[in-house]
């Protein structure tokens, strides 16, 4: 690694610059992020205080549930689906499970295709995502209105302690909320890919600016970490 | 509207690296699925909840979200921060102990005559 006197924008362009970079980067009295656009360092500090915001409701639901003295209700038990006269444990969610990290993949494939400048097979790949997204809120909702149904309440189960319904309703909620946004966003971007906005530098009516296929690859960040959130939901609030 | 051709700007990386990580985690979602059908109880779950979460979480971020191709500047900008979180957990479990303890000495149901 050369001193940081005689960077040329060659060795600032290395990727694996390593630990010495770090000081390097933060030290150069210029952008820390290098070879990263301002959209994407600004995407992943969102979804650094996301992370946070995620982080405290699920820290919430373990304060709750730890500290009750009444039993929690039985995730195994609430969450099974009847199919063919037989109890299926947690089918709804693992399926869910599957439809989110099968949008994952498409996603991440799109991003691909996105910087290979191939616009249809992005705004495919992009469309089919949101067309996952939109599935697992419309099974969300199913399973919402199956527990509403049953008589869970925010204040309220018949099967344990009380705060069972208001993280579940909290934590779900929030994060059908990203879903939902996620979708709207994969369909709005997908139809600038679709038009050619990115390859003809057209400007977007909100900021005015010219577009490039790296917002493929934001959206994707956002939708990953979507996927993200799902798989520590679905850990501490399902499985455990 | 292929252009394969042009020089590619930004992440870009075999088709198949997607495709294996895809697979990977199908099957550790399948996993940890696994362990609740088969009602595994007690240490073991929780540890290969934990085990298949982490691994699927570290999949996610390190090659969907290109993290694994980041430079480490904003790797450790991103990632260490999550660490107080940690630190609130640990503050917050043992909060919550204190709790659980005040509230069966005196508040618990059954407990009171």
């Amino acid at each position: 690694m050369a001193p940081h006197g005689s960077m040329t924008s060659a060795q600032a362009a290395d990727p694996h610059a390593g630990w010495q970079g770090i000081y390097a980067d933060w030290a150069s009295d210029r952008t820390v992020f290098r070879n990263v656009s301002w959209g994407k360092a600004m995407m992943w500090v969102f979804l650094l205080s996301d992370t946070f915001i995620f982080g405290c409701f699920l820290l919430a639901y373990m304060t709750a549930r730890m500290s009750t003295t009444v039993p929690w209700p039985n995730a195994t038990e609430v969450f099974a689906l009847h199919i063919g006269g037989e109890n299926i444990p947690l089918i709804l969610i693992a399926i869910m499970t599957f439809v989110l990290i099968s949008s994952s993949g498409t996603m991440a494939m799109a991003v691909n295709y996105g910087y290979r400048r191939d616009r249809k097979k992005t705004a495919v790949l992009m469309l089919v995502t949101a067309a996952f997204g939109a599935t697992f809120v419309g099974m969300q909702a199913f399973e919402w209105t199956k527990l509403i149904m049953e008589g869970v309440r925010p204040w309220e189960n018949p099967w344990g302690a009380a705060q069972f319904g208001s993280t579940f309703f909290m934590i779900t909620g929030f994060h059908g909320t990203h879903v939902t946004i996620g979708v709207i966003f994969l369909i709005i971007v997908a139809r600038k890919v679709l038009r050619g906005d990115f390859d003809r530098g057209t400007r977007g009516f909100f900021t005015s600016r010219k577009g490039r296929y790296e917002i493929v690859e934001i959206t994707g960040l956002y939708w990953h970490f979507v996927d993200l959130v799902w798989v520590f939901i679905f850990a501490f609030f399902y499985l455990w | 509207m292929a252009k394969h051709g042009m020089a590619a700007e930004g992440q870009v990386h075999p088709i198949k690296s997607y495709l294996v990580v895809w697979g990977w985690l199908f099957v550790l979602s399948a996993f940890s699925y696994m362990v609740d059908y088969f009602h595994v109880q007690g240490a073991l779950r929780w540890s290969l909840i934990l085990l298949f979460m982490v691994l699927k979480a570290g999949l996610i971020i390190a090659f969907f979200m290109h993290m694994a191709w980041e430079r480490l500047s904003l790797v450790t900008a991103i990632l260490i921060p999550p660490v107080a979180v940690l630190v609130f957990v640990t503050i917050m479990a043992a909060e919550s102990d204190y709790t659980l303890l005040t509230r069966e000495m005196f508040f618990a149901e059954g407990t009171v005559p």
